[in-house]
């Protein structure tokens, strides 16, 4: 009986070396370790044996079992492991094959950069607010200083829908209806489309994007001015950035300037882009003028306050190196799915 | 503005470069658009002497000039030019020499050894403005004062430089060469003399040749007639030339080249009539009148009309007061007489006139601006000196003056204090002061006496930022804001970000398109002749008929963009705007102006159902419940209905007011358009989602116990909606129902016609206990009932 149990043993061991899969190794498991197996049937047979023999061949027997399971188990880790070898090298993928990913859309660059801007202003404490596009003369132009025939209104084309009621030429515009309807301290900027009588080329639009910012309070300076810019600049392009401001004339602020800023493509240095100058013009600023604080019942013996717009089409443009204005208004696939 | 370097020399002495000059001045306020040094694209071109011209062997028309141009020995130099003969002084370009047209170098002209060229005034790129005495089509025979070998810049005066600036329009005294070499002054604080010119005259009045009538004095401050006798009609002598020249103006003879010197100079415009005629020996300063014209210097005629102001004899206008002078009375070679005009007419009235007559001239440009009374009477003198040093006429020394003004004593408060708190600066007033004196401004204890010719001066801002231009803009070191900082985005715009991310999430790209559109665009989407979406909000002026009306939607702006993209061959195309309507709403009212989402769809397998689909779930991502979907037909609330399929098209309602129409786009809008490919559309309503309150969202448990499914396959009437189904079903199964998913709809063979095939999954649940299959049953055998009552048989 012994024999046979080691026979069993070492029969069941050469068969196992030779399974290939988990359905050959089930069915020898069965074959030797099953209710109606070899192993089984060799102990029915126990019974006959005398009570000395017994618990001799009964140890044996356990023993014989225990390797015949270690020796099944560890087939079947064999088996398996073999089995995801072999299948992590069948799935081998080519994973420079495109991806099937479901695109996402892209927001207009001018809309992503527009963003920026305005998440900048409002870490800065400004209020975005709006205003219409269709405006009255008066917002637009009389109560920020500039009456009828004045010459400034040259310098800004203007589309008109009747005497009193304009396309606006600047967002400036919601100066005027935020200084009539808040008590200051005001800390605003006003984003949105201007309309000018330009036609299309590749640097002027008839339509095009402005942010306007207002400041009023008591003691507010210009060096309040240069520092919001300054900040503002920085913010946007670095903190390398530097800015310069030039006097220049608006009719709702005094004094007044434009702001350049060191140009980003030479670094100052002087190239094609900043026409040699190595500075490029960004925006125009100043301190409200008393005549327009006046004007929306603000006392400019009391308050003081500055504000300056900026164009986005050019910040955009400067930003991702865009040469040509028309493109930002054409919407080509083939240009918007670059952003 | 263009300066001449010479003409400021001849007040302030600059000594640097040109370059840094604009940098300083620009950095100072008078800003420099760029410089042209003269004649700098002309390199080694000298004055030669010609000692032989022979014809040339091989030609006809060509001669071979032996010249001297000032080296050891002659060269030759093969012309095609008949205007030469020995003796002559020519501009001569050597070999190797620049000109504005390119390099010359040497060669052979039919065989016969070339070592140049002689220049013609255009090959030099001067005109015979600029040298009266030369021919236009031959060579530029000198009459200068130079000899063989110089420089040509030099012989010909082609060695300015001229500086263009932008003067603002605030500043009207920059617009001259005394106004900016003031400013220079006060940039480099170096001494600056306002020039009072001089003249002998002749005895005698004015008044004794002509009568000067001021009718109207609102639009005439005043009105200065000067009278110069026997004049002498030549070409300017050079200097004058070249300093008009370098100003950017045409010299075109004495008299008339010395209003125009006059006006670079002081900045105050002038004019010169012949006396001649001036029929009655009147000038009257007054409006035209209905009906009258006149032929201006150009030759133009020129209806005019009540509102302008003109200067008549007493028959006619005789110029447009301020912009431009009449060709009748103007100088001629055979002028004896003349009378000077230097007058302060109206801005305002100035430009709606010369707005009006399509006619802005040097002239026109300054009066607009408000110019000084006072400027009148300089200007004149400083005529009458010049006519003496040029002694081309006897000027009469009394002049007619009528004034109506009286000189301003324009004094504004001055208060260091309050410049320093306004800039953020600590300036001295000793400082303030020097840098307002450099500019002519006079400081009188707490007062500034601002100077006639700075009409922009009027409060004390004015007066900080002549301070703080010559402190330096740049020298106001940046301040932080104080005070709290309290801002957020308002509800609108957060909405606007929210569907611009739900859109961009969904494939959708973004575009910005021109609110302004065609009204033919209204014809491109099939809107009826009758839609108020027809009436917009017109420009009166626009550029053209493609962008004159501001846009009642934004349908045709999507459709432009879609189709311009067919057009490119971008196979397909998900877009989204976010963008405005303009609504009319009174004449005298401001138009509404609300905002849209549209979106375009083509191409990449889209239908309507993925179309419905990125709607819902817009909505969705939004948190707004409740939308009701359904076909979309006349009384549906959008215009643009006729742009869809009408078998394709659907309505958003939210409680029942309609917030989106979308489909599929008609066929004959796809053939307006252009396209070989169906498109679908959708346009929201933004700006009324605001007034909704997004269901505040809350965690619901997760479901402890299984779900119940049971799938219901049923044949309906073809035209009973889908959505009608659900609803019968959903309040069939009661409050266990957790979901219904169709899975599938069928028509066709087996399936009679006019009828479908409906197919849904009924996932049930209780938050109670696991559902038992009786109860689950239970449901399945209501909606089986339910059905049965609108006669769907249930398979």
């Amino acid at each position: 009986m012994k024999q046979a149990l080691e026979k069993i043993e070492l029969a069941a061991k050469e068969q196992l070396a030779k399974v290939a899969d988990s359905a050959e190794l089930e069915a020898l498991r069965v074959r030797f370790l099953g209710k109606k197996g070899e192993l089984t049937a060799i102990l029915k047979g126990m019974a006959g044996l005398s009570a000395e023999e017994r618990p001799v061949i009964g140890q044996l027997a356990n023993k014989v079992r225990a390797d015949i399971e270690e020796a099944v188990e560890s087939r079947a880790a064999e088996l398996k492991d073999a089995a995801i070898r072999l299948r992590l090298k069948e799935e081998k993928l080519d994973v420079t094959l495109p991806g099937k990913a479901p695109k996402l859309g892209r927001l207009h660059p001018m809309d992503t950069v527009m963003r920026e801007i305005e998440d900048i202003f409002i870490g800065m404490g400004f209020d975005i607010v709006s205003g219409p596009e269709v405006e009255y003369d008066y917002y637009n132009f009389e109560a920020l200083n500039i009456p009828r025939d004045h010459p400034a209104r040259d310098t800004q084309d203007t589309f008109y829908i009747s005497d009193n009621i304009l396309l606006r030429t600047q967002t400036s515009s919601v100066q005027i209806h935020v200084m009539e309807n808040r008590k200051p301290p005001i800390r605003i900027v006003s984003p949105g489309r201007v309309y000018r009588s330009d036609a299309v080329d590749a640097t002027h639009s008839p339509i095009f994007h402005q942010i306007e910012g207002l400041v009023v309070d008591k003691g507010i300076t210009m060096a309040n001015l240069v520092g919001t810019l300054d900040m503002l600049m920085k913010r946007l392009y670095g903190d390398e950035c530097k800015i310069r401001l030039r006097p220049h004339h608006f009719p709702f602020t005094e004094p007044s300037a434009e702001v350049d800023i060191v140009c980003f493509n030479c670094g100052g240095k002087g190239c094609p882009m900043c026409k040699g100058e190595g500075y490029v013009e960004l925006l125009g600023a100043g301190m409200v003028h008393p005549k327009v604080l006046k004007q929306c019942g603000i006392d400019p013996e009391e308050y003081s306050g500055f504000a300056f717009g900026l164009g986005l089409e050019r910040i955009v443009m400067g930003k991702y190196g865009i040469n040509d204005l028309r493109l930002l208004y054409e919407n080509d696939l083939r240009f918007l799915e670059q952003f | 503005m263009d300066l001449s370097m010479k003409w400021l020399a001849d007040y302030v002495k600059v000594d640097v470069p040109v370059k840094q000059f604009c940098y300083d001045l620009t950095m100072t306020g008078s800003k420099v658009e760029g410089y042209t040094v003269e004649g700098e694209k002309i390199k080694n071109v000298v004055v030669g002497r010609l000692l032989s011209v022979v014809p040339h062997e091989n030609s006809d028309h060509l001669v071979v000039c032996q010249v001297d141009v000032g080296q050891d020995g002659p060269i030759q130099i093969v012309t095609g030019a008949n205007n030469v003969k020995a003796g002559d002084l020519v501009p001569v370009a050597l070999d190797g020499s620049q000109l504005p047209g390119g390099p010359i170098k040497k060669g052979k002209l039919r065989g016969v050894e070339s070592n140049g060229m002689l220049c013609s005034l255009g090959e030099l790129g001067l005109t015979a403005h600029d040298f009266p005495y030369a021919v236009e089509d031959g060579i530029f025979i000198l009459q200068e004062d130079c000899k063989p070998g110089d420089d040509i810049h030099d012989a010909i005066g082609l060695n300015d430089t001229s500086v263009e600036f932008e003067i603002t329009s605030n500043r009207p005294d920059c617009l001259s060469v005394i106004g900016l070499a003031r400013e220079v002054a006060a940039t480099y604080a170096i001494p600056f003399v306002e020039p009072s010119p001089k003249y002998t005259g002749t005895a005698g009045k004015a008044s004794d040749t002509v009568s000067v009538f001021v009718e109207n004095e609102n639009l005439c401050k005043r009105y200065i007639g000067g009278v110069v006798k026997n004049v002498k009609i030549a070409p300017s002598p050079r200097w004058l030339r070249e300093r008009l020249r370098a100003s950017g103006v045409r010299p075109i003879n004495n008299l008339v080249d010395i209003t125009n010197y006059v006006m670079l100079e002081y900045g105050q415009p002038m004019h010169a009539f012949d006396a001649r005629f001036i029929k009655g020996g009147e000038i009257h300063v007054r409006n035209a009148r209905e009906g009258e014209s006149i032929t201006t210097l150009d030759g133009t005629v020129r209806s005019l009309s009540p509102e302008m102001l003109v200067i008549a004899d007493v028959e006619k206008p005789v110029a447009v007061a301020g912009v431009m002078g009449g060709e009748y009375s103007g100088i001629m070679d055979d002028t004896v007489d003349v009378i000077f005009e230097s007058a302060c007419f109206d801005g305002a009235s100035v430009r709606r006139t010369s707005k009006k007559l399509g006619m802005r001239t040097d002239s026109s440009a300054r009066f607009e601006k408000g110019l000084d009374p006072e400027g009148c009477m300089p200007a004149i003198l400083r005529a009458f000196e010049l006519v003496e040093l040029l002694e081309c006429g006897s000027p009469v020394k009394g002049v007619i003056d009528c004034k109506t003004s009286k000189p301003k004593n324009n004094a504004v408060d001055f208060d260091p204090r309050w410049i320093n708190r306004f800039l953020g600066t600590n300036i001295s007033r000793r400082s303030m002061e020097t840098y307002l004196k450099r500019l002519g401004f006079e400081v009188v204890l707490d007062k500034v006496i601002v100077p006639s010719f700075r009409v922009d001066i009027e409060c004390k801002a004015d007066v900080a930022e002549e301070v703080a231009r010559f402190y330096g803009y740049n020298n106001i070191a940046g301040a932080e804001l104080i005070g709290v900082a309290n801002a957020k985005l308002t509800d609108a715009q957060k909405l606007k970000r929210s569907v611009e991310n739900a859109c961009t999430a969904l494939g959708l790209s973004q575009i910005e398109t021109f609110s302004f559109i065609s009204p033919k665009y209204y014809d491109k989407i099939n809107l009826p002749a009758d839609s108020k979406l027809r009436s917009s909000v017109t420009i009166t002026n626009p550029l053209g008929e493609d962008t004159s009306v501001m846009r009642t939607t934004v349908l045709p702006s999507m459709c432009e963009v879609l189709a311009r993209n067919y057009n490119y061959r971008n196979a397909e195309a998900a877009l989204f705007e976010f963008g405005t309507e303009y609504l009319p709403t009174s004449p005298e009212s401001l138009p509404e102006e609300p905002d849209r989402l549209s979106i375009g769809i083509y191409g990449g397998g889209a239908d309507f159902y993925s179309l419905k689909g990125v709607v819902e779930e817009i909505y969705e991502s939004l948190g707004i419940a409740g939308v009701e979907y359904s076909a979309a037909d006349e009384g549906c609330g959008f215009d643009e209905l006729s742009m869809f399929h009408p078998g394709r098209v659907a309505v958003a309602k939210i409680d029942g007011k309609p917030m989106a129409i979308f489909g599929e786009m008609h066929p004959d809008v796809l053939e307006n358009y252009g396209f070989g490919t169906r498109v679908y559309c959708a346009k929201l309503n933004i700006t009324e989602l605001l007034a909704l309150k997004p269901a505040a969202k809350a965690y619901k448990p997760l479901p402890k116990y299984p779900a119940a499914t049971r799938d219901i396959s049923l044949i309906c009437d073809d035209e009973l909606p889908v959505a009608e189904l659900e609803k019968l079903i959903s309040k069939a199964v009661g409050n266990v129902l957790e979901k219904i998913r169709l899975f599938d709809v069928y028509k066709g063979e087996q399936i009679a016609g006019g009828r479908k095939s409906v197919a849904f999954s009924i996932v049930m649940r209780s938050a109670e206990g696991t559902l038992t299959d009786e109860q689950a049953d239970a449901a399945v055998k209501r909606v089986k009932k339910a059905l049965d009552g609108i006669g769907a048989e249930v398979r």
